[in-house]
């Protein structure tokens, strides 16, 4: 085996997720050899992808498994709107101009989809669901590039890059306990963000970052887009940046995925760990806050917070995962999650004076709010009054960081000189920040990956059989 | 169910029900996002509407090694094997499906050496190899004696499967009346007949390995329909006998010898197929306890049909005899292990696919 990996390659794919694996399968299908090195062991492969259950893709008119037609100009709105228009323009149009073809080129390789999940009906027309969700996508993908012929390494971590002047040599690889040079015509790095890098959180955020808890795969360390921003590639964004939703406490450090996420925030009040409430709960429908809200809650003491509803609303909410701390009353609630009980319980009162009469309706900004409440909240208030009492812990989630190498529209790495690199090329989280240098609509991510993905395989594909011919002459 | 069993499938439903993302498989994900809490009853509803296609185990990304240890096919493939248990009518006879493989190799050897006795004592040991001209296997053993003893033994398998599937249909909150009233049968029917949910929209089901193939669903139609062809050939052939009078053995080319022998070739080939998917299947999520099971009911499935159309061909010859015995002998075992073996499976996934459509029609009424 080392000596396969050793005699080297045309394409060297680094990562196992959706980019890595979109990057593989086009570079292979322009006639590349290529070998793609994925650090997890195979149970884990796929990074942050296999957590993943839907893609945001544009389509002009209706079609299964979509249910109506999302035109391009509509998601660049939506795509404006959510960034500000901050990101890389050039490369978002590649993007949404892109995503129409990926359905197709998703399904060619065996990739299945499905009508939005029971629950998430608002995304049925917008985003295409994955049938069995982002790992039943991930591995079509790797059967597909396994079918035609990309040789895939696990437990193969990438620890060092040789890069003389601007040129990708080889790649250092740690296999089976030995490191393994492997030697290539050109390079794609789809390797993620680095948001399971504890000590790199921690120099970014300060010591709130020990109290974050990573949502995807504990494998996405960051080493490579390290090892770029060391051989002198530019950056982009900075590295507080990141998709972060507030997710239940009680969750594991890594690879909590989807079920950890809490909808109720919307429905009930939230306090900090003093038991005050500090941010209107009913701003905005949920899917537009969810990401503000693990901003809020990391920026509160010890990064906590306490979710508290009542027995009116509990099967209102997408069910999660563990089941809610239940008290009689509001007191014995707060008592369980060791907070200040009387601050807690007036806090309760405060909001329940402040609610006025109004019909509920979770579908809609309905009428119900607050008066006289600072924060106010502005709909869907409604007094926590009817026992029994539930409450959930709520911690940051970091879902992935922004902060990445920038790019050109062929996917190559630019240098801090502004020169491209000649053959290293990025897809996916490592260089999503051009695009999201701020804010996240749901269902981008995987696009990112796609689209420059198999940029970047066919870049590096044309270029390592152009080196072939020079050699051959 | 034991407590431990019992709070495995709690929790496998709690985090599976927070996820969702296996929604578009199988019935049983549609079921379970219907409810909110999991008592024993829905659990055993959800386990015996789990058709084992294993896709969403493939698809799962907290299947083991992750720490939540999710194993759907594997906790629903135990929680059954419990359920039957727990069904079974008399309650001591429960006990044969802790080691059904072995139960079953005994009970069809004694089925038969107590024929063979039976031959020997009635007919003289000669009648165990001298050839009868026509191949009436009656002179070896009387038509009489054969109803008699057939006749007893199916009555009792039948009455020990009504009594499981009412106790079935009770604990799962339902009765046979709505579950089988004639427009939820016919639902019940097609989805039955069809194996909709060992197809996933023509993929097939992750089995024996993760890559999805309709290779088993085909071969348990080759299984199902031979069996119900062997099932129509008899009742042929006792029409023959009680309507019109005319006795066994019939032609070749008669209707219940036609019908019998594509049946026996799909008993045949479907149980040997999947017996061979069996053996590759992943150990992952395979319940070891349950192998004896499944191997010997398809065993006996493939004895039956390989002894009946061997003493088809040779029913002239003087090794009819003994090959009738034989054959008789895995009959009977496979009709008094009916009820105590991987058989129960078909009524209660019936049962369990009746109330889904219930459920389905309710949520239409509520949401309408
Ligand atoms: C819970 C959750 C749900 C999400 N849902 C969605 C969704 O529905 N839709 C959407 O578009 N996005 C979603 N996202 C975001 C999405 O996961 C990412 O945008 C996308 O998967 C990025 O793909 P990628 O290939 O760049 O990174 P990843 O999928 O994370 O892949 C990175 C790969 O690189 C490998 N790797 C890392 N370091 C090395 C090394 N040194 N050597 C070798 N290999 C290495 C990793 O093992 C991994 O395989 C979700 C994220 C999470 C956490």
């Amino acid at each position: 085996m080392d000596q396969e990996l050793s005699a080297g390659t045309d394409v060297l794919v680094i990562g196992g997720g959706a980019a890595a694996l979109s990057a593989a399968i086009a570079a292979r299908e322009k006639g590349a050899r290529v070998i793609l090195l994925e650090c997890s062991p195979k149970h884990f492969r796929g990074g942050n992808s296999r957590h993943t259950r839907n893609m945001r893709l544009a389509h002009e008119t209706q079609f299964a498994p979509y249910t109506g037609a999302y035109p391009e100009a509509e998601m660049w709105e939506n795509y404006l709107k959510a960034t500000g228009g901050e990101g890389d323009l050039e490369l978002a149009k590649m993007v949404v101009g892109g995503s129409s073809s990926i359905l197709a080129w998703m399904q060619t390789h065996g990739v299945r989809f499905q009508p939005a999940l029971a629950g998430t009906l608002h995304l049925g027309r917008t985003n295409a669901w994955f049938l069995g969700g982002g790992k039943a996508m991930v591995n079509a993908l790797f059967r597909s590039a396994e079918r035609l012929g990309v040789q895939v390494r696990y437990d193969a971590e990438v620890v060092g890059l040789d890069v003389r002047a601007g040129r990708f040599r080889s790649a250092a690889v740690r296999i089976e306990g030995k490191t393994v040079c492997v030697p290539a015509q050109a390079v794609v790095v789809a390797a993620g963000g680095f948001q399971s890098n504890l000590a790199w959180l921690r120099q970014a955020w300060g010591p709130a970052a020990d109290n974050f808890l990573i949502r995807g795969a504990p494998f996405d360390t960051g080493t490579l887009l390290k090892l770029l921003l060391d051989h002198g590639a530019e950056s982009v964004g900075d590295p507080t940046q990141a998709h972060m939703v507030p997710i239940d406490a009680r969750s594991p450090k890594f690879d909590g995925g989807i079920v950890t996420r809490l909808d109720c925030v919307t429905l009930g009040i939230v306090v900090n760990k003093n038991g005050e409430r500090y941010y209107d709960e009913g701003e905005d429908f949920w899917p537009m806050r969810y990401a503000i809200w693990g901003r809020l809650v990391a920026q509160q003491p010890d990064q906590i917070s306490y979710v508290f509803i009542d027995s009116k609303t509990l099967d209102r909410f997408m069910p999660s995962v563990f089941p809610p701390v239940e008290g009689r009353t509001i007191a014995e609630v707060a008592e369980k999650f060791n907070l200040p009980v009387d601050k807690v319980v007036a806090t309760v009162e405060e909001f329940n004076r402040a609610v006025r009469p109004g019909t509920f309706d979770h579908t809609i900004q309905d009428d119900c709010r607050t008066e006289g409440l600072t924060p106010s909240k502005s709909h869907w208030a409604l007094r926590i009054d009817e026992p029994p009492f539930y409450g959930y812990p709520l911690r940051p989630g970091l879902t992935f960081t922004y902060y990445g190498v920038k790019i050109d529209r062929n996917a190559a790495v630019i240098f801090k000189d502004g020169r491209p690199a000649a053959n290293i090329f990025a897809a996916g989280e490592i260089m999503a920040g051009n695009i999201l240098p701020k804010g996240y609509i749901g269902g981008i991510g995987l696009v990112i990956g796609n689209v420059f993905g198999r940029i970047a395989g066919e870049q590096a594909a044309v270029l390592s059989r152009g080196a072939e011919r020079k050699a051959a002459v | 169910m034991d407590k431990e069993l019992l709070a495995q499938g709690e929790n496998l439903m709690r985090i599976c029900n927070s996820c969702r993302y296996c929604e578009g498989f199988c019935a049983v994900w549609r079921a379970m996002e219907y409810r909110r809490e999991f008592p024993a009853g829905d659990l055993n509803y959800l386990a015996n509407l789990c058709h084992d296609c294993q896709e969403c185990y493939y698809a799962c990304q907290y299947a083991p090694p992750h720490e939540w240890d999710i194993n759907p096919p594997l906790t629903f493939a135990r929680m059954r094997t419990r359920s039957y248990e727990q069904y079974a009518w008399p309650a001591p006879l429960a006990a044969a499906f802790r080691s059904n493989g072995a139960v079953a190799a005994l009970v069809t050897a004694l089925a038969c050496v107590l024929f063979q006795f039976g031959v020997v004592i009635f007919q003289g040991i000669s009648a165990l190899s001298t050839p009868v001209p026509g191949g009436d296997f009656y002179q070896v053993a009387s038509h009489g004696a054969l109803v008699t003893v057939f006749g007893l033994a199916a009555l009792f398998s039948l009455a020990a499967l009504a009594v499981g599937f009412v106790r079935f249909c009770r604990d799962i909150g339902e009765t046979p009346f709505d579950l089988f009233s004639p427009s939820n049968l016919k639902v019940t029917l097609a989805e039955t007949l069809r194996l909709d949910y060992l197809d996933n929209a023509g993929w097939g089901c992750s089995y024996p390995g993760e890559e999805s193939s309709s290779l088993r669903r085909w071969l348990h139609h080759l299984t199902f329909y031979g069996f119900l062809l062997c099932f129509a050939a008899t009742s042929v052939a006792a029409v023959y006998a009680y309507v019109f009078g005319w006795p066994a053995p019939y032609d070749y080319l008669s209707l219940p010898v036609v019908l019998g022998t594509l049946g026996g070739i799909g008993l045949l080939v479907g149980p040997a197929g999947l017996l061979i998917l069996k053996r590759r299947r992943n150990r992952e999520i395979t319940d070891a306890g349950q192998i004896g099971m499944d191997t010997a009911f398809l065993a006996l499935l493939l004895l039956a049909s390989a002894t009946g159309l061997l003493l088809l061909v040779a029913r002239e010859t003087y090794a009819m005899g003994t090959l009738l015995v034989v054959h008789l002998g895995v009959v009977m075992g496979l009709f008094l292990t009916f009820p105590y073996g991987k058989f129960v499976h078909g009524i209660y996934r019936f049962a369990a696919i009746a109330k889904f459509a219930l459920e389905r029609k309710r949520k239409q009424v509520l949401g309408a």
